[in-house]
């Protein structure tokens, strides 16, 4: 018996989230931790997944049924292998959520969603009440099903040694969805919940076209671009760009929060962060409570001058 | 075309949620609630597709408490045409919920069951994926577009890095996301209607399905603190501040 982590990629490249999740797996002390790569034409994510440290094995099942990650044949999948393991990890992500509950349906077992801290192999730490408080929980299902907050674990390290990739079956199609097609917003910018830096705009921003002046700041400091709900909300900036508790959990080195009040659904996005600065005109803005460093003026002035200060002392994305 | 709703009680999303003194779990008592957000998303798209003539007929279920039955009134109100009310006041999680839908589906038939992408309350973002699995339907989660065409759905779903689309075989389970649309606010007359609107009453036992929690809460803390409020004067003290002291760029 041991621990399935399932890989989160996208046929090319393993997603950082799951490198978070192995850390976890290698918490909960549950013997070996095997990592599960499902896809189309993914041999590169397996040789990748191969090198990660503290695991034991790859399984790879390479067919166009797990190309994109529908959760009806992924979870049948998953079932099928469900016997070996007393764990089943995957991260948090919208993949993530959209899989584990059909497994652990399946199985009739329980979920432990969004775990932030393992304290044994069956009591985890998770938020609830968008993190405005913590429940120590614990299962005692013979096996569990366990989506990994990635923002709450160190990554685990990549190694020059590989584990052994062994390629396996497709399991059953249950033919009752397909996919149609997807929509990415192309970016340049670092992706939110990997970005070391993430600076975000909110309704102080007036307008989408404004966002510029926030992509200026982040552009100098290699950073990823978020907004809040509010700016969500009013159009500005599309959906996946929502930092908070309806959208996106980030805790990066360094969060600048530019004309967002801090609301607690965006609090709950972002108060992990290491390091937070706001700048708001309001100077009762309730950011101000939790940030580091609080620039009390107007965006439009202080924006521009930041951009302008970080070029003058020769600031570089690291 | 028949839909489901599954709505939950929970704490008002405009509440500041108070950890108990004894760490056991979350103040409740005096506490305003209402209908989870993402279900009352889930009520208002299943009365579009009533509205838009795709669906025939809306029943709005609810399982907890004897107060679940307001909630059940509040899906009413906005034009559910009737409630089911799955009664206990055992807790209930996440898969004892789905079980429980389960046997309300095969009574009821469906075509479509829609649920909110997660309660905010457990933030779980377990119940719709998890009765689709014991259906054997396809699921459509974290929707932000519905289309039904032919016996078949097509789904727009809110995922990371932008939007997938896919297209699912009848019957099917659809969990809401934010921007699928904005629920309507019950009008007085549509309040009053509700009121002799039908709920029907079960227990866990006339459904014949263990509900009991599976999953143990050890004690809830507060998560700690964060200390905040330092000020800069100016950018130029930003930047040397950023640099210098916190050392992160």
């Amino acid at each position: 018996m041991g621990v399935l982590v399932i890989a989160e990629h996208d046929n090319h490249e393993i997603k950082g989230a799951t490198l978070n999740t192995v850390t976890a797996a290698v918490a909960l002390a549950a013997g070996d931790i095997e990592v599960l790569v499902a896809g189309e034409n993914c041999q590169t994510v397996a040789e990748q997944a191969a090198a990660i440290k503290g695991i034991s094995k790859v399984r790879m099942v390479d067919n166009g049924l797990y190309g994109n990650g529908l959760a009806e044949p992924f979870a049948a999948l998953i079932v099928g292998l469900a016997e070996d393991y007393t764990h089943i990890l995957l991260s948090h992500t919208t993949s993530g959520k959209n899989v584990a509950p059909r497994v652990a349906a399946l199985l009739d077992v329980v979920q432990v969603s969004d775990i932030m801290e393992v304290q044994s192999s069956n009591t985890f730490v998770r938020p609830i009440y968008a993190g405005n408080a913590l429940a120590t929980v614990q299962a005692d299902d013979p096996k569990l099903v366990i989506t990994v907050r990635s923002t709450a674990f160190e990554k685990t390290g990549l190694g020059d040694e590989k584990v052994t990739i062994e390629t396996m079956e497709a399991g059953k199609n249950p033919e009752i969805s397909s996919f149609v097609g997807q929509e990415l917003t192309r970016s340049e910018r670092p992706e939110l919940t990997s970005a070391r830096i993430v600076v975000s705009g909110g309704r102080g921003m007036q307008s989408g076209d404004n966002f510029h002046l926030v992509e200026a700041v982040a552009d100098k400091i290699g950073a990823g671009v978020g907004a809040s709900r509010a700016a969500v909300d009013a159009g500005y900036v599309p959906n996946d760009y929502q930092v908070g508790q309806t959208g996106k959990i980030v805790a990066p080195e360094l969060y600048v929060a530019v004309g967002i009040s801090g609301a607690i659904q965006h609090l709950a996005g972002m108060k992990d962060s290491k390091v937070i600065v706001a700048i708001n005109k309001d100077e009762e803005a309730p950011i101000f409570q939790v940030a580091d460093y609080g620039l009390v003026g107007d965006l439009f002035e202080e924006l521009p001058a930041l951009t302008s200060e970080l070029e003058k002392q020769g600031i570089k994305p690291r | 075309m028949k839909i489901l709703v599954a709505v939950k009680r929970v704490i008002d999303y405009n509440v500041k949620v108070r950890v108990k003194g004894d760490n056991t779990g979350v103040e409740l008592t005096n506490v305003k609630m209402s209908m989870n957000p993402f279900d009352e998303i889930a009520v208002e798209e299943a009365i579009r597709l009533h509205e838009a003539g795709i669906a025939t007929e809306v029943i709005a279920v609810s399982l907890g408490e004897a107060k679940c039955a307001e909630t059940i009134r509040t899906a009413l109100a906005m034009g559910a045409d009737r409630g089911i009310h799955v009664k206990t006041d055992e807790e209930l999680q996440p898969l004892a919920v789905a079980k429980l839908l389960k046997a309300i589906c095969e009574k009821e038939t469906p075509d479509m069951v829609i649920v909110g992408k997660q309660a905010i309350d457990d933030d779980c973002s377990q119940t719709g994926q998890m009765l689709a699995a014991l259906m054997g339907w396809a699921q459509g989660t974290f929707a932000s577009k519905v289309e039904i065409n032919d016996g078949k759905a097509q789904i727009t779903r809110e995922i990371d890095g932008g939007l997938e689309t896919v297209e699912l075989s009848m019957p099917i389970v659809v969990t809401t996301d934010l921007r699928l649309n904005e629920p309507r606010y019950a009008s007085l007359p549509n309040i009053m209607k509700a009121k002799k609107k039908q709920i029907d009453e079960y227990s866990p036992e006339d459904l014949k399905i263990d509900a009991s929690p599976r999953l143990k809460t050890l004690r809830v803390d507060e998560p700690p603190p964060r200390q905040g409020g330092g000020k800069v004067a100016d950018v130029a003290e930003l930047v040397d501040k950023l640099k210098n002291e916190a050392g992160v760029i």
